[in-house]
């Protein structure tokens, strides 16, 4: 059969649209140049040695007794981390969506859903050492322990459980909603407890996601760099060792080469969580429940569980607040009263934390438009267009979603600092605020992307193309009808992206010059100096700057989002 | 009221179309549209009929644009089209699914297209309101679609689409979300406006007695291919397969062998008796012949040109029932305003006739 006609047709169409031509092409060269060629330069730069391809640089970094342990760590790490969150974010789920609580602890249950999206990174490691630490509020001052070491191994696996439980928590409660609960109302008809009713239908259906939250949260544990450099103490991860690699061995290919590896661990992951369990996840639960669930109302269930919930997201919360608190003490561990602004008064005069905050801020302002709508084309694109290299714009931008931030910033000084393979070539970008705003609009993409991809995914594509059957161009069909419908979802990409800027670090740490400051950056030397009431302030604010954009977002949906014009009406 | 006529209608011509697809399952190219050949009349309004799966919106979808033909030629209005993207094509599509704009109240999405074609503001003022007469939707301007009935939303969806004087309307089964009842009385309505504007149309759908009621010209497809072309009148009494026999309403196939042919006219031997048609094909003595009855033009009684026997009767208010067995064959009957006439009951002998002029040999 012929089918070259009609390739080469859609092709004539794609090329009588210059629009739509102009943008797949910028988009080709912007997935390749900064996300596909700082990866590929790092494989390059660790195979090619003195005399052609060799694998010598693979295998100086094994020989090396701390890279081996940082492996190591971070598996361990990431695995026990894996496994809590998903459990605790089990329990949370399922409480959420099958036990009848009472309204307050539902409020509590969405602070905790909340709050890892809003603050910096690295918070609940500052409050870990504040409570637990060896000056810990509750160590020293409630259990009267002196020697406490909190830095290390449990450290991290603490702190990153907490941080990380609540996205297990919303993935899981997604999923268990749509399970349609007649199958379990059957199976408790025939006779089973409601453990058995558990174990035997809940469970099995739950499967594929409880290993898809595992993963996830795996891989952000592996790619977690904060956390480990401000609690880790002397266990070092691969990420931190990448960095102390750089930054103090001042060995870029060294580093290039451990970077390749961390990302061979979280590509193999990401691997198998999207290609596999994705799939499987959406295979058992296909549509919506039917009916509302009958809520389990028996005390001898509801009080355990939610006393224990309540307790956990307690626990979470106050983890946050130590945090604002911490930076009102006069001196933490020694001198609580009496309360003081000092702190916060010192970040602006002796710290330059306005020069922090307008930097911050103004590149993470810059980023995030560019994030949103760049998101937002590709989502239309792979949603609602046909065309070649499709294939390519999606696979690269949901790759991006496995790539540590780590990498990508070893990867851009591999890439950059020298210019395009080391040619020179576009050596100008290097140590600009422009490649940090690249980089935050790389890091923030895949979310947005995803997002985006799902919320086009329910508009009828009919809806786009009467109005292109009507005349309009790619462009105006874009803005008068594809935008307007995601409004809202346009609106939070947009938020989440400059949320996601503004708190990042891991890659931007590595690629930072002296002509900005950052405030993640500043961040955590203070944090690594030890000053942790000055590193609290600098959070402090911080968070009021991410919640108030946040609800500064839900003020604008809620008056002039489009679900509010289309639901008004109803 | 200004004049709402098609400035211009076009003819459509398909010239030896084929869709090639990939099955998704087997991986392998398959003909989903193969070798369609036709042409539409100017101010004409066609049908492409078929059961699920035919490749009716597939072809629909390459006229407006959304597919290219991986064989042959689409023309508008004597224009080859293949290489124009769907806006730049003059067809104006009404979906299935309405795909009204919900950001949009009623009148911007009637005046969406007139906007992007840069009408001054008074004239689309004046465009919308006669448009949204025609439709029987005025007052309705400032309503949002999700406050219109699912009748009424396809109302909207056809006058955006009419105001646009497009040289040809395209329709992909634009009433299946409607109630029995509105079906009907939409169908009529879309046949009206067609009429009065005398605009090109073509309409996809697979419920038969719809594409009957509309069409000048309806195009039955199978498979991929066309199984038979002509007015509903043809495709009814003069149906070239058992496939349109079947397809176009209830029907009955009583199988012989020719008997005697002559000029218009032959004799099939059924059950040992030699029945009349009436046909215009050259057939010859001794070859298999097979006729098509549809059920209303079968005659029951005492007296007649097949001895049967009743197996089942059933009064159904405006007709009786019957199913007969003539030889073999199970045949059908309807017997219109049975009150007048004599009711036979399971078990009874019989006898059918009809006019050699209701059957045909196919
Ligand atoms: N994008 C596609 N990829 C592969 N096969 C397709 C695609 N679109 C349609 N098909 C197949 O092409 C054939 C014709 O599809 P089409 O949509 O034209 O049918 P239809 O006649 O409109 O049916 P219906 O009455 O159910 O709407 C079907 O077998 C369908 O499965
Ligand atoms: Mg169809």
């Amino acid at each position: 059969m012929a089918r070259g006609q009609s390739a080469s047709l859609d092709r004539k169409k794609l090329m009588a649209d210059p629009i739509m031509m102009t943008t797949i092409v910028v988009l080709i060269a912007f997935l390749t140049l900064f996300i596909l060629y700082p990866l590929a330069i790092l494989l390059v730069d660790s195979l090619y040695g003195e005399g052609g391809v060799t694998l010598d640089i693979f295998q100086r970094i094994f020989q090396m007794r701390t890279f081996r342990t940082a492996i190591t760590n971070t598996l361990k790490v990431g695995f026990v981390v894996g496994i809590l969150s998903t459990l605790i974010g089990l329990l949370f789920a399922y409480v959420e969506v099958y036990v009848k609580m009472r309204k307050a602890v539902g409020g509590l249950f969405k602070v905790v859903s909340m709050l890892p999206v809003v603050s910096p990174p690295f918070v609940l490691s500052l409050s870990m050492i504040m409570l637990f630490g060896k000056a810990g509020l509750i160590t020293r001052f409630v259990l009267g322990i002196y020697d406490n070491n909190i830095y290390g191994y449990w450290g991290i696996v603490i702190v990153q459980t907490l941080t990380f439980f609540p996205v297990c928590y919303m993935m899981l409660k997604g999923l268990l909603k749509n399970i349609d609960p007649s199958m379990e109302e059957a199976s408790r008809d025939m006779g089973a407890s409601r453990w058995k009713v558990f174990t035997t239908v809940t469970l099995p259906l739950l499967l594929p996601g409880l290993g898809n939250a595992f993963l996830v949260t795996f891989i952000e544990s592996i790619a977690d760099f904060a956390n480990p450099m401000i609690i880790g103490g002397s266990y070092d991860t691969l990420a931190t060792t990448i960095y102390l690699q750089i930054t103090g061995a001042m060995d870029k290919q060294g580093a290039a080469a451990m970077a390749v590896v961390l990302l061979c661990i979280t590509l193999a992951m990401f691997a198998v969580q999207k290609y596999y369990l994705e799939r499987k996840t959406a295979a058992t639960l296909t549509g919506k429940a039917s009916r509302a669930r009958m809520l389990i109302e028996d005390k001898s269930v509801t009080i355990p569980l939610t006393v224990l919930c309540s307790l956990a997201a307690i626990f979470v919360i106050m983890m946050y607040i130590c945090v604002p608190i911490g930076a009102l003490f006069p001196t933490w561990g020694y001198k609580f009263t009496p309360l003081t602004f000092k702190w916060f008064e010192q970040v602006f005069t002796k710290y330059r934390g306005l020069q922090a905050f307008r930097d911050s801020f103004v590149l993470s302002l810059i980023a995030s438009p560019i994030t949103a709508l760049l998101s937002m084309i590709i989502s239309y694109l792979v949603v609602k267009r046909k065309f070649r290299g499709k294939g390519f714009i999606e696979a690269v931008s949901i790759l991006a979603m496995a790539v540590p931030g780590t990498v990508l910033g070893v990867g851009y000084i591999r890439g950059y600092a020298n210019g395009l393979f080391h040619t020179g070539v576009l050596s100008g970008l290097y140590g600009t605020g422009l490649i940090l705003i690249i980089v935050f609009v790389v890091r923030s993409l895949p979310t947005g992307t995803r997002s985006g991809i799902s919320a086009l995914r329910q508009i009828d594509k009919s809806i786009e193309e009467s109005a292109y059957d009507m005349g309009a161009d790619s462009l105006k069909v874009f803005t008068s009808v594809t935008l307007p419908l995601i409004k809202d979802s346009f609106l939070s990409g947009l938020v989440t992206a400059f949320v996601r800027s503004i708190t990042a670090i891991s890659a931007i740490i590595l690629l930072v010059t002296p002509s900005y400051l950052l405030i993640t950056v500043q961040i955590n030397e203070f944090a690594e100096k030890g000053a942790y009431s000055i590193a609290c302030a600098f959070a402090t604010i911080l968070i009021l700057i991410t919640y108030g954009s946040v609800v500064l977002m839900n003020i604008v949906i809620k008056h002039f989002g489009t679900s509010r014009i289309i639901k008004e009406v109803e | 009221m200004a004049d709402l006529r098609a400035k211009q209608p076009k003819g459509v011509k398909l010239d030896h179309i084929s869709k090639i697809y990939k099955d998704p399952k087997t991986g392998k190219d398959f003909y989903a549209v193969h070798d369609v050949d036709l042409s539409i009349e100017p101010g004409t309004f066609v049908t492409l009929l078929g059961p699920s799966g035919c490749g009716k919106t597939t072809t629909l979808r390459m006229i407006a644009g959304f597919e290219s033909p991986d064989e042959g030629e689409i023309y508008l209005g004597g224009e080859p089209i293949n290489s124009l993207t769907p806006n730049k094509r003059d067809t104006a599509m009404v979906f299935q699914s309405y795909a009204l704009f919900p950001h949009y109240n009623v009148f911007d999405n009637v005046a969406y297209g007139l906007r992007l074609r840069k009408v001054p503001k008074a004239e689309i003022q004046q465009r919308v309101t006669d448009i949204l007469a025609l439709v029987e939707l005025s007052g309705m301007e400032q309503r949002m679609t999700n406050q219109l009935s699912g009748g009424q939303q396809q109302r909207v969806a056809l006058a955006r689409a009419l105001v646009v004087e497009p040289g040809v309307l395209l329709f992909d089964e634009p009433l299946s979300n409607l109630d029995a009842k509105l079906r009907v009385q939409m169908r009529t309505e879309i046949r009206r406006i067609q009429q009065a504007l005398g605009i090109t149309a073509i309409y996809v759908t697979h419920d038969q007695s719809e594409a009957m009621a509309i069409s000048d010209n309806i195009i039955l497809m199978k498979k991929g291919v066309i199984a038979q072309m002509g007015s509903p009148t043809e495709i009814y009494y003069r149906p070239n397969s058992e496939f349109v026999a079947d397809f176009i309403g209830e029907c009955n196939f009583l199988k012989g062998s020719i008997a005697s042919a002559g000029a218009g006219q032959a004799a099939v031997r059924i059950a040992g008796v030699d029945v009349p048609v009436a046909t215009e094909k050259s057939v010859r003595v001794g070859e298999a012949g097979e006729i098509v009855l549809r059920p209303e033009a079968i005659v029951i009684g005492d007296t007649g040109l097949l001895p049967c026997r009743v197996e089942l009767s059933c009064f159904m208010g405006s007709y009786q029932n019957y199913h007969v067995r003539v030889g073999d064959t199970l045949v059908k009957i309807t017997d219109n305003c049975p009150i007048n006439k004599k009711v036979f009951k399971v078990g009874d002998s019989a006898y059918i006739s009809f006019d050699k002029n209701c059957a045909h040999l196919l």
